[in-house]
């Protein structure tokens, strides 16, 4: 256990690893999430009441709880690298981020097209969305500090600390919010109280749940190993992968 | 004159041993954090001079009805103490940096996280209670009511503490940063709404005649848990942006 901890915290490992995880994790999310959209979209029944503008929830419905993941994985990287001082935490957090934040974006904005058919309005100051867009806020927020600082180790661990920070707020925020909603809220419409799913529908919606899981790991693999690859620039293993075989003689 | 009295309240500090001056050490910071704000008495005047700019803001751009501006007075008045607060933030540890004096803070051999408690207590004391001073006259000019007005300023007096608190572990990880005010707002503004949400709902509720007990309560409840967990990570990122040097 310790051993594999061990070498865990080793960038070249971690390279090693990731190169042979990365064409796994591309086919096999490429093929769910083909499967995925061929079933969701054309296959899966239409829903009694929204017709067809249902189906985007095979987006909606990944990306957001992907993106609320995926700030929850950053918050532990981070306790990791302040902890442990993992560079390859910092790493990770590092290259989650921009992906967190464009899947959150992505999140906001199937959601609003989705409330047009169904709500008739782009957007609603609804709890859930509210929250999804103060969680933009906070990925944006990090993605700013760690750009603003120029030491890449005192950026490592103040975006360490200010994730933490944010993973404390985050229940309090969506609490605040909710109850929020309830004081002010008018006879609208939640998410929550969808009538049941049928296997039809939830079957897809699983196998895109799991595609867009596969699709995070995929991305994250390639850019955790190019800024390994930044990082390390100036160590032997590195220049002798960069550097042709010829060149090297 | 702000020079030597920087050097002999630092003298003071260093004079406490390590294992009792935990509460001198505390007065002695807060003492210090007081003389020199109102050794800079612009600095000390201009977030509540911008509390009510921003306010009188409201009825000049909106409409100046009476009724309408009842409704909004609790959510312009905290979202104008948010804004104020933010905008002192920026000198809680700044100038301190400049001048060197924050490393010797750090290595003073009391409790970081307790001693930034203590300036946090100063800053508030210095940006947090003039609004809260300020806002019956406000509540007034926005035809809020009496009554409504008490609410009020007790909804800031719980929950601008909270503002200050937060603020600090921002303000700590951006003292080092060349433009780090707008990237401080950025990062603290988020933590803050769940403060906003329930000092405005407090008072609404209150308007509509609803017990307000629970609300309270849920206030006091931000400002235990912001005092208890705030300094330790306000010391944390301070420690980290000092180490950049």
């Amino acid at each position: 256990m310790w051993a594999f901890f061990h070498k865990l915290g080793s960038p070249k490992w971690f390279f090693d690893i990731a190169g042979r995880c990365i064409p796994w994790f591309a086919g096999s999310s490429i093929a769910l999430l083909v499967l995925g959209m061929v079933w969701g979209l054309l296959f899966a029944p239409p829903d009694y009441q929204q017709g067809d503008s249902y189906r985007i929830i095979f987006i909606h419905v990944p990306s957001s709880a992907l993106a609320m993941s995926c700030y929850v994985m950053m918050a532990v990287a981070g306790a990791i690298h302040l902890v442990w001082r993992m560079k390859l935490a910092d790493v990770f957090a590092k290259a989650a981020a921009p992906v967190g934040a464009a899947l959150t974006f992505l999140g906001l904005f199937t959601g609003s097209v989705w409330g047009k058919p169904t709500w008739g309005t782009w957007w609603v100051w609804d709890a859930r969305l509210t929250s999804m867009l103060i969680l933009l806020f906070l990925y944006l927020g990090i993605i700013a500090l760690r750009a603003a600082i120029e030491d890449p180790q005192t950026s490592a661990r103040a975006v360490s600390v200010l994730t933490l920070v944010g993973v404390v707020n985050i229940p309090i925020i969506k609490y605040s919010v909710n109850w929020w909603n309830t004081l002010h809220q008018t006879a609208t419409f939640t998410l929550t109280n969808k009538p049941t799913m049928p296997p039809s529908m939830y079957l897809p919606l699983l196998v895109m749940l799991l595609a867009f899981y596969l699709f995070f790991a995929w991305i994250v693999c390639v850019r955790m190993q190019n800024e390994i690859l930044e990082r390390e620039k100036r160590t032997r293993w590195v220049r002798e992968l960069v550097t042709p075989a010829t060149a090297r003689r | 004159m702000t020079a030597r009295m920087t050097d002999q309240s630092s003298q003071d500090l260093t004079s406490t041993s390590p294992t009792t001056g935990l509460l001198s050490a505390f007065l002695v910071t807060v003492k210090r954090d007081l003389l020199l704000a109102f050794r800079r008495r612009q600095d000390l005047l201009n977030p509540p001079l911008f509390f009510v700019i921003v306010v009188t803001l409201f009825p000049l751009g909106v409409s100046p009805d009476p009724v309408f501006l009842a409704k909004a007075a609790p959510g312009v008045v905290w979202v104008a103490a948010l804004l104020a607060t933010l905008l002192s933030l920026d000198h809680l540890f700044r100038h301190d940096q400049d001048d060197g004096t924050l490393e010797q803070f750090i290595l003073l051999p009391q409790p970081l996280a307790w001693l930034v408690l203590a300036r946090i207590l100063a800053h508030w004391l210095v940006s947090g209670l003039p609004l809260i001073l300020l806002s019956p006259l406000l509540g007034t000019m926005l035809h809020l009511g009496g009554n409504l007005t008490g609410v009020l300023c007790l909804t800031l007096l719980l929950g601008t503490p909270v503002l200050s608190l937060i603020g600090a572990i921002g303000a700590a990880l951006t003292v080092g940063l060349r433009g780090g005010g707008v990237l401080l707002s950025l990062l603290v503004l988020p933590l803050y709404i769940p403060v906003l949400i329930f000092g405005t709902g407090t008072v609404m509720a209150a308007s509509d005649a609803l017990p307000v007990d629970g609300y309270f309560a849920i206030l006091g409840a931000l400002l235990a848990l912001a005092i208890t967990l705030s300094p330790l990570a306000a010391a944390a990122a301070l420690r980290i942006s000092v180490s950049n040097g």
